[in-house]
């Protein structure tokens, strides 16, 4: 008699899903699937719209990395214009996509991952959150709490807005940076480098007691692909993408967000709402690859700042390659938020930052224009074709989740394989299975701009249908 | 004084609801002193409560498991706010009314897809044929419009229904704000 274990929702998780685990008859796990199950359609509905509409509308498919969404819009809508934008505005912009990398690393670590991480595995589902984990490690949560603060509200100093700032438009920014906003957002680096130190430090730490974990969440060779400078340094907004292989060697160079589909088609699984990205040469599944922070670490050599350079030499020396485990997603990612916060007051000491030009302006010069950005969780591709009057005929959007899709399936079989047995499983362990989902930090809200919800319920049902265990939480 | 117990759910929308929720930082913090967030996507609960004081919920109902999941949180919760304007008029969800979800479908999984071209089916819930507000499902006790709403006006509003003082909504928030 075969058997699915359902955990439904997948809880800590941004957006909506489902995790099922099949098991044969002696109880073995035969395979494992994460489903996402909500989807929105803003690749239809936006037809029809002028295009100057869509950053502001497609901000709107997640509240989470609204930023990146409007920033990867405004580069296709500004492929259309043929314009340059200024300076200026282009600093502006990768300011606000690092104050959004800060935040969004902040709430996936602290707010979903630390209970995990602090509290255990095994702990009391009713204390595993964020409240949880300030009972437990006031300055630890915080820290967490603060540096969310930091990422948030800088967004809100240059867009007016913590989310959806109607800033960010084609051809550049609404409003350059007043001195004072300036001075502000300088006044609060120190706290921002005290937490981030802090975090960093307790992670090490609490990282050696998971050593089981590392082993088996989603550890295994695969391509990665990311948005590098041609220093070979890391790059968020700008630039093109690279894929490196298993070892790290370099299988295709310079992808601009126009070569974007040349390179990397969608697949479609019956089960998922979300698609599954691939490198088309290989073909899928062969051709899957994974984004986001471990994918830019393996991919970069450096980071162009002191301290978060510092950190990747040492992040290096976890393998001779490519890191694999996605337990590792969390070091990445605190990584990330240091250099964030250095490249942020890079930024600021910029002589032309406070310049009031900050917008050009166009009409429609081209009828197809394709934009990229690297959101928190990974590379974003956004890509739309017009009409004469700027009106958008047709659009289609490649986010992380998609990208990271058949990683994370294959990540949720090999702990479901590892830590279930004879047919048995308890709270903790599921919630193992669950926080391999969690390492990925999947934006299940992006995911169903042209997908969909994504809780995580347990079921154990027989071969007929019918329920023979459950685990709720 | 047993603390009250609240929950917040995501329907068809962004999270961005939930993100400004989180907005308000550490006044978030404090808020736990005096509710328990008993469900939530950021905490461990896998089964709607049997009874929760103050159920917050964002976004439209786009899929028949977004209808169930109404009408349980309706009949275990004592307030029900409709937190944004997806779950207040429908929104950017609602925007595929007049196309449909089979042109929605069809363009994500056939058209933009490049193998394996099928629309899901196994597991996903059904989409529903239009998105509407919660409202036209179950009873809403309290709207509170924005996209999202601010920080400020969730830490205001909650603060008014947690102490059971007068909430003047118009001056904090509007459609779109």
């Amino acid at each position: 008699m075969s058997q699915t274990i359902t955990i439904d929702p997948v809880t800590r998780l941004e957006g909506h899903g489902k995790i099922t685990i099949q098991l044969n008859g002696q109880g073995e796990v035969e395979d494992a699937h994460f489903h996402v199950t909500q989807v929105r359609g803003f690749e239809k509905f936006s037809e029809g719209r002028p295009f100057y509409e869509m950053p502001s509308l497609m901000a709107r498919i997640c509240g989470i990395c609204p930023v990146s969404h409007l920033i990867a819009s405004a580069k296709a809508c500004e492929a259309i214009m043929s314009v340059r934008i200024p300076h200026t505005a282009a600093q502006l912009r990768r300011m606000m996509n690092l104050a959004q990398m800060v935040q969004s690393h902040a709430l996936s670590l602290f707010y979903l991952s630390a209970p995990d991480l602090l509290l255990g595995m095994e702990s009391d589902p009713k204390m595993r959150n964020v409240f949880g984990v300030v009972a437990a490690k006031p300055e630890l949560g915080l820290a967490g709490v603060g540096l969310r603060r930091f990422g948030q509200h800088i967004i809100e100093l240059l867009g007016n807005k913590r989310i959806h700032p109607g800033w960010v438009v084609p051809g550049g920014v609404t409003e350059p940076l007043a001195a004072a906003k300036r001075d502000e957002i300088l006044g609060m680096l120190p706290e921002a480098y005290a937490n981030i130190a802090l975090a960093l430090k307790w992670y090490k730490q609490v990282a050696a007691s998971f050593k089981p974990e590392i082993e088996v969440f989603a550890n295994f060779p695969s391509l990665y692909m990311g948005l590098v400078n041609e220093d070979e340094s890391i790059e968020f907004t700008d630039a093109a993408l690279r894929l490196i292989d298993a070892k790290g060697a370099i299988v295709e160079d310079g992808i601009t967000a126009s070569r974007f589909t040349e390179v990397i088609g969608e697949a479609v699984e019956n089960y998922s709402y979300t698609k599954f990205a691939y490198y088309k040469p290989l073909g899928y599944p062969e051709g899957s690859y994974r984004v986001g922070p471990l994918a830019r670490l393996n991919i970069v050599k450096s980071m162009g700042t002191p301290r978060a350079n510092q950190e990747l030499a040492e992040f290096k020396q976890l393998a001779n390659g490519p890191v694999e485990s996605a337990f590792y997603y969390h070091h990445a990612r605190l990584i990330e938020v240091l250099y964030g916060i250095e490249k942020i007051e890079e930024i600021l000491t910029d002589p032309l930052i406070l310049d009031k030009q900050v917008r050009a302006t166009a009409g429609v010069n081209r009828l197809e224009g394709a934009g990229q950005a690297e959101a928190p969780r990974g590379t974003l591709n956004h890509h739309y074709k017009v009409d004469e009057d700027g009106k958008i005929t047709w659009a289609n959007l490649v986010i992380a989740t998609g990208q990271n899709n058949n990683a994370m399936n294959k990540g949720v079989l090999q702990a479901a394989k590892h830590y279930v047995k004879d047919g048995k499983f308890t709270e903790g362990i599921l919630n193992r299975v669950e926080a391999v989902v969690r390492a990925f930090d999947p934006c299940l809200s992006c995911s169903t701009h042209a997908f969909g919800q994504m809780p995580l319920a347990l079921t154990l049902l027989s071969a007929d249908g019918e329920v023979v265990d459950q685990v709720i939480r | 004084m047993s603390k009250l117990k609240l929950a917040t759910v995501w329907l068809d929308g962004c999270s961005g609801c939930h993100m400004s929720f989180l907005d308000m930082d550490e006044r978030l913090i404090q808020l736990a002193e005096l509710v328990d967030v008993v469900y939530s996507p950021i905490v461990d609960a896998k089964e709607f409560p049997d009874q929760v004081d103050i159920a917050l919920v964002e976004g439209a109902v786009a899929s028949v498991d977004d209808e169930k999941k109404i009408k349980k949180i309706r009949a275990h919760s004592k307030l029900l706010v409709a937190m944004g304007d997806c779950a207040v008029a429908g929104n950017v969800p609602s925007m595929r009314n007049p196309i449909g979800p089979e042109a929605i479908l069809d363009r994500a999984y056939i058209e933009n897809a490049s193998a394996q071209q099928q629309i899901p089916c196994v597991v996903v819930p059904k989409l529903l044929r239009v998105v509407r507000p919660i409202h036209e499902f179950v009873k809403v006790d309290v709207f509170l419009p924005g996209c999202p709403p601010s920080a400020d006006t969730f830490h205001t509003a909650l603060t008014a229904l947690v102490t059971g003082e007068p909430l003047d909504i118009p001056a904090l928030t509007r459609f779109g704000a």
